[in-house]
């Protein structure tokens, strides 16, 4: 069983802010960190070559420094990384960008039996990659996984739907993105680290994986950023100090669900 | 580099620095007294050419791609969404948000039902603003299946052209939307907050959330048809039905492709709360402090007819599941009264609640950004303000 996960290098976006006066982003100080749901998705890689011996390979796509989530990666157990990386890839959309990856993908494995996402990266929130890549590679697609299991060729998945939970069957290869809910992530030991930082980490750019010209980067882009603006800000209503009056604040409270109706007058 | 989606001339530019100041993606530095690109962070948005008062940066102006004839596109569709043979709320909201666009547009809305055993929803589309109405009843249809909705959505966008399709960002809309614009090699918009017409190019205007909601960025897809988008359940409001409408129904026959998956069982979520149809919400943030601190809430709740909703520091902290979470990485919340306790509102939960009929906070802090939302802002110590609430609500009742 060989499967690929697929992660990605972000910034840590509870951080990052908008300067009012300049409309730019203020990323000084910002850590990059490993998509959080990516860890989710290593984690079900990971337990796959605990159970049944799979081969785990990492691909991320992103500047030469993106190689430290990698890294991690392999400290945490991953068998071999490769890192995605080209100024022609610069500026990709969701279709450039699954574009990318897929040609990585179909170089590592043209067959691979699992090719694993988080349910969505934090910085940019779109959900749309592994579907797209599931599309390209011309594989099933599951989403908002929770729970797998793998039998032989077979594959049952529990996954998070908007009112309750899908249990799905379906028969390998596939595409699967993965939600929180399904484990914790493992934590990388002191060995894995020392062997991790070693460990050779080719870099695949356009030509590598055979990516057309037309398909990658702006180009290759359909949308358009046209413009990029602060959150507007609300002003607020009624504003009261309940420190040093805290019956006032309770009276105040109760008159307005009482004009709401949910309490009686 | 010749790639580059700018151009800065050496000999105009003085070194300002105020092309820096101006780009959103840090994609210009200084070398000496000249502004220098990074191309691998430029997203060709230009604001550096508007920015520079020497005239020393332009853009590279690029050819539309050949192909596809943009004018053969026309009308605005919803993809209305069942499940378990019920066309969702979103559908509806999507029918509102469409029937105001394609107004803008000088169109026809259309609303497109995959589904089995689906033929009356027609009248409903109708009546919530769809001009015609296209349904493709199948039993391979009944459940969602990525490649067999692809298959059929995509089926339909190659016979009849839409101009601007819209779907819900649900869990199958977020999914299914992404391999139909992939395979009709177009552009998607994620989880938008507003869309309208702009009135010069005539392309969409979609308006999203990126970085977590600390900046929000309007994206148009202009040489690519359909221009897509999902939109999140709850963002837009439903119309009333107006069952005076009139409108046709097209009954689609597709050949469809085999489903790659299959559903062996569907669980209804037994926790019975979907805070996202909830009418009242009491919300829990940090200020908590610990997860037994749920219970009073929960009370609260109880008091006023709602459901206990939190924010991710609740959920990050082990004390509630996600399903309970408000915000972006949750859900987006529009109850009638939304009670904020102990929340500081990181952007991020400001816009998973933002479009709550009434808000009422209590934070500690006075200048916690959810004050900034909401309509009755209590500064206090939420330990001594709630039991007070509590007391003050039992004898009420």
């Amino acid at each position: 069983m060989h499967v690929i996960v697929c992660v990605k290098q972000v910034p840590d976006t509870t951080n990052v802010r908008i300067n009012p006066e300049t409309n730019t982003l203020m990323r000084e100080g910002v850590e990059s960190i490993m998509n959080p749901y990516d860890e989710y998705a290593l984690e079900q890689a990971l337990k796959l070559k605990d159970k049944h011996g799979a081969r785990v390979s990492v691909i991320s796509m992103g500047p030469p420094q993106a190689d430290v989530v990698l890294r991690e990666a392999l400290a945490r157990g991953a068998d071999d990384g490769v890192l995605l990386t080209d100024r022609a890839f610069a500026g990709a959309d969701t279709l450039a960008t699954s574009y990318a990856i897929a040609q990585a993908i179909k170089r590592i494995n043209p067959a691979p039996d699992i090719v694993f996402f988080g349910k969505q990266a934090i910085d940019g929130d779109t959900a749309q990659v592994g579907p797209g890549v599931s599309e390209l590679l011309n594989c099933a697609l599951v989403t908002y996984v929770q729970a797998l299991e793998v039998e032989g060729d077979t594959f049952t998945v529990e996954t998070h739907m908007d009112d309750g939970t899908d249990v799905i069957e379906g028969k390998l290869p596939v595409v699967m993105t993965v939600v929180k809910e399904a484990s914790t992530p493992r934590f990388a030991s002191l060995s894995g680290w020392m062997a991790a930082k070693k460990a050779e980490i080719p870099r695949w750019g356009a030509a590598d994986v055979k990516a057309v010209k037309e398909m990658i980067g702006l180009d290759g882009s359909p949308t358009k950023v046209v413009k990029i603006f602060a959150p507007p800000v609300k002003t607020g209503g009624v504003r009261m100090d309940g420190r040093g009056d805290p019956a006032a604040a309770v009276e105040a409270i109760v008159r307005a669900l009482q004009d709401k109706g949910v309490v009686k007058s | 580099m010749s790639d580059a989606p700018i151009i800065i001339d050496p000999v105009a530019c003085k070194g300002c620095k105020k092309c820096i100041t101006a780009c959103p993606f840090d994609a210009l530095y200084m070398e000496g007294k000249l502004a220098v690109l990074k191309p691998e962070e430029c997203r060709a948005c230009n604001a550096c050419v508007k920015a520079c008062p020497f005239k020393a940066i332009s853009a590279v102006e690029k050819e539309a791609p050949k192909g596809a004839n943009l004018a053969d596109f026309k009308d605005i569709w919803v993809f209305a969404e069942q499940r378990h043979g019920k066309v969702q709320e979103v559908a509806y909201e999507l029918l509102a948000t469409g029937r105001r666009l394609a107004g803008e547009r000088g169109c026809q809305l259309a609303a497109v039902v995959l589904g089995h055993g689906v033929m009356d929803a027609a009248p409903h589309l109708i009546a919530a603003g769809a001009d015609r109405v296209y349904i493709v009843d199948r039993p391979e249809l009944a459940e969602y299946e990525a490649d067999v909705y692809t298959d059929a959505l995509n089926q339909l966008v190659a016979k009849y052209k839409p101009e601007v399709i819209l779907a819900g960002a649900t869990a199958i809309g977020r999914a299914f939307f992404a391999k139909v614009a992939v395979r009709a090699r177009t552009g998607l918009t994620a989880d938008c907050t507003a869309l309208s017409i702009d009135k010069e190019t005539c392309l969409l205007h979609q308006t999203r959330p990126a970085f977590g909601g600390n900046i929000m960025a309007t994206i148009m897809t202009p040489n690519h048809r359909p221009q897509m988008a999902t939109v999140r359940p709850k963002v837009f409001k439903m119309a009333p039905p107006d069952p005076k409408r009139s409108g046709e129904t097209l009954f689609e026959l597709l050949d469809l492709v085999a489903p790659s998956t299959r559903i062996v069982r569907t669980d209804k979520d037994l926790s019975g709360v979907n805070i996202a149809e909830a009418e009242v919400i009491v919300a829990g943030g940090r200020g908590l402090k610990k997860a037994e601190n749920i219970a009073m809430l929960e009370r609260l709740a109880e008091l006023i007819g709602g459901v206990v909703g939190v924010s991710r520091a609740c959920v990050d902290a082990g004390w509630v599941t996600a399903a309970r979470q408000v915000g972006q990485t949750g859900k987006t919340v529009c109850p009638k009264i939304y009670v904020a306790v102990g929340i500081s509102g990181a952007i991020q939960h400001l816009e998973g609640m933002r479009s709550s009929d009434t808000i009422i906070a209590i934070n500690s802090d006075p200048n916690a950004p959810i004050f900034g939302v909401a309509d009755l802002g209590i500064v206090g110590d939420l330990f001594e303000i709630v039991p007070k609430l509590i007391e003050a609500l039992e004898t009420k009742r």
